[in-house]
């Protein structure tokens, strides 16, 4: 079988609560990641108390609804980012949520191999039906990675998302078992 | 559609603690009924102290367990219980077991119409891929209700019990979505 | 013939050991990075954990052992060194009808096919029928699992069940197959 948890970039792993809270503290206070990422508003937590939120996530154990994973590159071990599986265990269909904290692997590919490895761990190991996400009309780099990645859009909730003054539409994309598949017997991309 | 909760001679409906902790006091009494059912003997507990425990349980149902009664559609009488446990999502598996608490509703088809009832729960609300059961070797009565209703015999864990001074198999069987609808669109009832 | 002298828990270039909860969990967390290690011992989808996640789940079955009383739970360790190689365990046990599954695994790739397996599987039969006084043990094993099933038949463990298309891994279905083996036939093998 195909290995599972290493892409052709990165790799994933299950970090120390301390390792996670010292980079999440980082990228918390990165505005422009946050923004790009988040929809709820931006504020500063302490790392302590980020350290103690991830301790009580390793203390709770695995839930089948729920797929956290950290990132590591593959040539430099470096810890640069996340993604997450929310799953609806009856319809078999899974939210993505990804980010790559450190900005110095913005655009270079790396985030469109993390989305590739979270597909095939969707597709592969958790047999979902379809992989769904949202992303903000201001993000354009995301939207191209994840179009090479397979998803197809498939709406936009207008004005949904206000900053700095200006109201601005959420997008959602989605992509089927069916066509992740073919892309893979297809051209490798 | 079709109301998914009922058959044609039973309906599942909820559990009350209260009724149902009642209804255990008696039928536990009942040995030959535990010990078709159960892999050891249970202590006679009280009816407070089941319903003590079922409202614990029934607090919180972790997503992998479905828990209903089976009642009569003509009397609404309690005949008994079922329950699906899902123990892989990822695979669409889940274990079922059954249980009619009335003596006098053995053998008359009552248990194979809550297991045709449970099944399409299963299969076309939970979208299961397969439903497993294990059955005791002594009990031929529910081995014929449940090849019945398409169980396929998959074999054997051999002289698991211990009753009576002597050694009994567990039967193993499973039935595949596909085949489940196989069986439907066979059957113009 | 009543031995009551041979080690139960030591092998030839084994040995069984106790968790330790300070070494252990960083070796542990290593292995779960492994998806084929994760396939191979895991039904439920595979996933990394971290050190911190492995001393919960060390904690959590020490408890069990000691509330449960259905578990017995080793870690392999290498003879030489005392280094953490592999984990082993009876489970699920049964005692009014005298049953339990077992389980095994070998952490590293660079670890496995050196034999460890037979001498742990050995060690961990003579406990079962000769220390716990089990009737049966059983194992689950996915069809691919090749390795597992060849050590559990060269044991004499008959293959009972098999559950079919139980599994979806890596884009299609496998059946989960279910061992034997009584106490009789384990006493009888020479």
């Amino acid at each position: 079988m195909r290995d599972l948890f290493r892409g052709k970039l990165v790799r994933i792993t299950a970090e120390e609560p301390e390792a996670r809270a010292k980079s999440e503290v980082r990228w918390q206070r990165d505005t422009e990641f946050h923004r790009l990422a988040d929809s709820d508003a931006a504020q500063i937590t302490s790392e302590k108390k980020i350290k103690e939120w991830f301790e009580k996530q390793a203390e709770q154990g695995f839930k089948p609804e729920r797929y956290p994973f950290s990132v590591r590159t593959l040539d430099e071990d470096k810890y640069i980012g996340f993604f997450g599986l929310w799953v609806d265990l009856i319809h078999s269909v899974a939210w993505v949520g990804i980010g790559i904290g450190e900005r110095d692997f913005w655009g270079k590919g790396y985030g469109t191999d993390m989305m590739k490895l979270c597909l095939q761990y969707a597709f592969t190991e958790l047999c979902m039906e379809r992989v769904s996400l949202g992303l903000h009309e201001y993000n354009p780099r995301a939207l191209r990675s994840y179009e090479k990645c397979g998803f197809r859009l498939e709406g936009r909730t207008r004005k949904d998302i206000m900053r700095e003054g200006r109201r601005t539409d959420t997008l959602w994309m989605g992509i089927l078992r069916e066509e992740w598949l073919q892309m893979q017997h297809g051209d490798p991309i | 559609m079709k109301d998914v909760f009922t058959g044609k001679l039973v309906r599942l409906s909820a559990v009350d603690p209260e009724e149902m902790s009642k209804a255990f006091t008696r039928w536990n009494r009942d040995s030959e009924y535990t010990r078709l059912l159960m892999m050891s003997a249970q202590p006679l507990s009280s009816a407070k102290a089941i319903q003590k425990w079922m409202e614990k349980e029934f607090e919180e149902v972790p997503p992998t367990d479905f828990f209903f009664t089976i009642r009569t559609l003509d009397e609404n009488k309690l005949l008994g219980g079922l329950g699906l446990n899902v123990i892989s999502w990822a695979a669409r598996e889940a274990f079922i077991g059954i249980f009619i608490g009335e003596r006098e509703y053995w053998g008359r088809g009552y248990g194979t119409d809550a297991m045709s009832v449970i099944l399409r729960y299963a299969f076309t609300e939970l979208n299961l891929w397969r439903v497993s059961l294990g059955v005791f070797e002594y009990n031929p009565r529910a081995i014929r209700s449940y090849e019945k209703v398409g169980f396929q015999h998959e074999g054997r864990m051999r002289k698991y019990l211990n009753h009576e001074g002597k050694r009994w198999d567990i039967l193993y069987m499973g039935i595949l979505r596909e085949e489940w609808l196989q069986l439907q669109n066979g059957d113009k009832t | 013939m009543f031995d009551i002298q041979t080690q139960l828990f030591e092998g030839q270039d084994i040995r069984f050991g106790p968790i330790d909860h300070e070494k252990d969990p960083e070796i542990e967390s290593k292995w779960t990075h492994d998806s084929e290690f994760m396939r191979l011992m895991e039904v439920n989808p595979a996933r990394p954990m971290s050190a911190a996640m492995v001393k919960k789940q060390y904690e959590k079955l020490e408890k069990q052992v000691e509330e449960n009383k259905n578990l017995y739970y080793f870690t392999i360790r290498a003879k030489a060194d005392d280094r953490l190689i592999g984990k082993a365990m009876v489970q699920w046990i049964e005692w009014t009808n005298g049953n339990g599954f077992l389980q095994l695994g070998i952490g590293a790739a660079e670890d496995r096919r050196k034999g460890y397996g037979s001498q742990v599987l050995r060690m961990l039969l003579r406990f079962a029928f000769a220390e716990l006084n089990l009737f049966r043990v059983s194992a689950i094993v996915p069809e691919y699992n090749e390795g597992a099933i060849a050590l559990l038949k060269k044991f004499g463990f008959v293959q009972e069940v098999c559950r079919r298309q139980s599994l979806e891994r890596d884009g299609r279905r496998w059946d989960l197959l279910v061992f034997g083996l009584l106490n009789d036939e384990w006493r009888n093998q020479a």
